[in-house]
């Protein structure tokens, strides 16, 4: 009886265990199927051509989004301009000079901006920008939609790299004499500076892969788009535009499209972590 | 300090006055407001967002009340507008995603904290991490491109054993709520694993020790003892996976099917609030039709700030407890 009990323990034991390993296995094992598949057709698929040449008209093949690239680009330096500076000052003040009510505001609020779907950035931007014709689906508007999405990131992984910056090293610089804010911009940002670049490009890498925000915002263009206010491609808004068209030629354009896309992200969420993971645990 | 200051010549005497003044010359109150301001930026701009919600949806809001909310008839042509369609495909592919990534999840997670080895845990760790920062529109063509046809070819199986079900009924052309919601799970394991194993981790050693002194075996202690003690951080994962899936726009875009009507099978092609912003927003034939997605855009802000806040809760609530 006793054994029956012991052997049905050991059975339930070993087979959860084994569920738990396959659990994994699958997770895992997803992400090398995605790679490796993505590989497969978009590098396949890939040539000089798309990194060099305007989308071709439909029924026309070759061709490339040589206009979706440089309008990514620019909507990231744009996306850069405004979600760095105020994320970074905002993470300062939550660090270095927050008290306890309005900084608990703050943090709850960030987490609620963090947490809204990014099609109801988009329509904020519309709102905003595009309704009122100021100046309408542009490179600007798509911009401004990017880059109130890296605020709250930003401000939350400058905070904790700053926090994670020890307090002696502030103590010293003010004890030499140092004001608060000096003690602030000379010793503990430089000190931090690893950390919080890492932070803006694994910021930089999420904001890239966003489409929804740009679908009424940036809108998509088959051309160039020279300066700030007129309609941009951009390289995931094209990937969903072209997926979903009926025509082989843009199917694989836009698995090639996606490669590019997908390797640039992951290329920066490795070599992110790679640099946090070199600086310690106690650094993330 | 305060022999040197009251030997200075310019400084006018009183304490309040000349402490600002001497701090502003060094910088710490511009570093300050400047600083505020940014962070203070943040609470306006979500102001500024649920304002810009509101007023924008106002038309919508006025003609048809609450009853956007169950209403049936999504007819831009005749400015007739109700929302249910939308609702049901949001909260049915965002309840499969859960249905199918809450046990992967929870398990992988079990897998990574309490069992693997540390160097492969942090491998596969990383690995998995990966997986989250993969943009959605790639999960949407691998969705197009790879999970439907897969499932066409699956499908004669699935009803075989699930087809008694009303769930599995009908035609099936591969785009479908099903479809949608299974994208959406393989997008939300990762979140789940990823804050369900810290949650796991944090829970304090001697926990463990006790429960295997008293000779469980290593999945009764896990099971009985180490998840009870993290169950809220990990409702909290789910959560915070569960706001993510209900907000998720491009993958559920490309696979669902885009069809305004309320279907009780899975395999039939359904809608999501998500998808129609993105397919509609831009051609939105009037102003009503315009303020009609808005409010939609605001119910849809609505459910994620609220299953967010819960999360959030939920989370603190345990780190605060089990890390130190």
């Amino acid at each position: 009886m006793n054994n029956w009990n012991k052997l049905r323990r050991k059975s339930i034991n070993a087979i959860m265990l084994t569920l738990t390993g396959l659990c994994t296995l699958f997770a895992a094992g997803t992400l090398v199927y995605i790679l490796g598949y993505l590989f497969v057709h978009g590098a396949g698929s890939l040539n000089w051509s798309f990194f060099t040449q305007l989308p071709r008209p439909v029924g026309e093949s070759g061709g490339g989004m040589a206009n979706a690239i440089i309008g990514s680009a620019k909507l990231l330096l744009l996306a850069a301009c405004i979600g760095v500076p105020i994320g970074f000052m905002g993470g300062v003040y939550l660090a270095e000079f927050g008290g306890t009510t309005f900084s608990f505001v703050v943090r709850y609020v960030t987490d609620l901006l963090n947490g809204v779907p990014s099609i109801v950035m988009g329509i904020f931007a519309y709102t905003l920008i595009v309704l009122p014709r100021r100046p309408g689906f542009s490179t600007f508007a798509g911009g401004v939609a990017l880059g109130v999405m890296m605020i709250p990131i930003a401000i939350r992984s400058s905070e904790e790299f700053l926090r994670g910056v020890p307090l002696s090293l502030r103590e010293g610089a003010m004890a030499l004499g140092a004001s608060k804010s000096k003690a602030i911009w000379t010793v503990v940002v430089p000190a931090a500076k690893a950390g919080l670049v890492t932070g803006i490009m694994l910021n930089l890498a999420r904001v890239a892969g966003e489409t929804a925000p740009l679908l009424f915002t940036s809108f998509g263009n088959q051309f160039w788009s020279p300066g700030w206010k007129q309609p941009t491609a951009a390289l995931p808004e094209m990937i969903f535009k072209y997926a979903v068209a009926p025509y082989d030629d843009w199917h694989q354009q836009a698995w090639s499209a996606g490669f590019v896309l997908l390797t640039l992200v992951l290329a920066v969420n490795v070599i992110a972590r790679m640099i946090l993971a070199k600086r310690g645990p106690a650094a993330r | 300090m305060a022999a040197s200051s009251s030997t200075a010549i310019d400084a006018p005497p009183g304490g309040w006055a000349h402490s600002f003044v001497k701090r502003l010359r060094a910088g710490d109150e511009i570093a300050y407001l400047l600083t505020f301001i940014c962070a203070a930026s943040v609470v306006a701009i979500t102001a500024l967002l649920v304002w810009e919600l509101y007023i924008n949806s106002y038309e919508a809001r006025v003609k048809f009340g609450w009853s956007f909310l169950w209403t049936t008839t999504w007819d831009p042509v005749n400015g007739q507008f109700g929302a249910l369609p939308f609702v049901y495909g949001t909260l049915v592919t965002s309840g499969l995603a859960m249905l199918i990534g809450i046990p992967l999840g929870v398990g992988a997670a079990i897998f990574l904290a309490e069992l693997a080895p540390p160097r492969i845990s942090s491998a596969l760790t990383f690995l998995i991490e990966l997986l989250a920062a993969v943009p959605s529109v790639i999960f949407g063509l691998l969705g197009i491109f790879i999970l439907v046809p897969a499932l066409r070819t699956a499908e004669p199986a699935l009803r075989a054993v699930l087809g008694w079900t009303p769930l599995f009924q009908g035609a099936f052309y591969g785009v479908s709520l099903f479809s949608a919601g299974v994208v959406l799970a393989v997008m939300i394991i990762p979140f789940i694993i990823s804050i369900s194993r810290e949650v796991i981790l944090a829970v304090p050693g001697d926990q463990r020790e006790g429960a295997l002194a008293l000779g469980a075996t290593r999945w009764e202690t896990t099971w009985d003892v180490v998840v009870p003690f993290a169950r809220k951080g990990i409702a909290g994962s789910i959560f915070l996976a569960l706001a993510r899936s209900l907000g998720e726009t491009m993958a559920v875009t490309m696979v669902v099917g885009n069809e305004t009507k309320i279907h009780a099978s899975l395999f039939a092609p359904g809608y999501s609030i998500a998808a129609v912003l993105a397919n509609e927003f831009v051609e939105a034939t009037g102003p009503l039709h315009l303020s009609a997605l808005t409010e939609l855009g605001l119910v849809l802000f609505a459910l994620t700030i609220v299953i967010n806040g819960a999360a959030r809760i939920l989370v603190a609530s345990t780190s605060g407890k089990g890390m130190s």
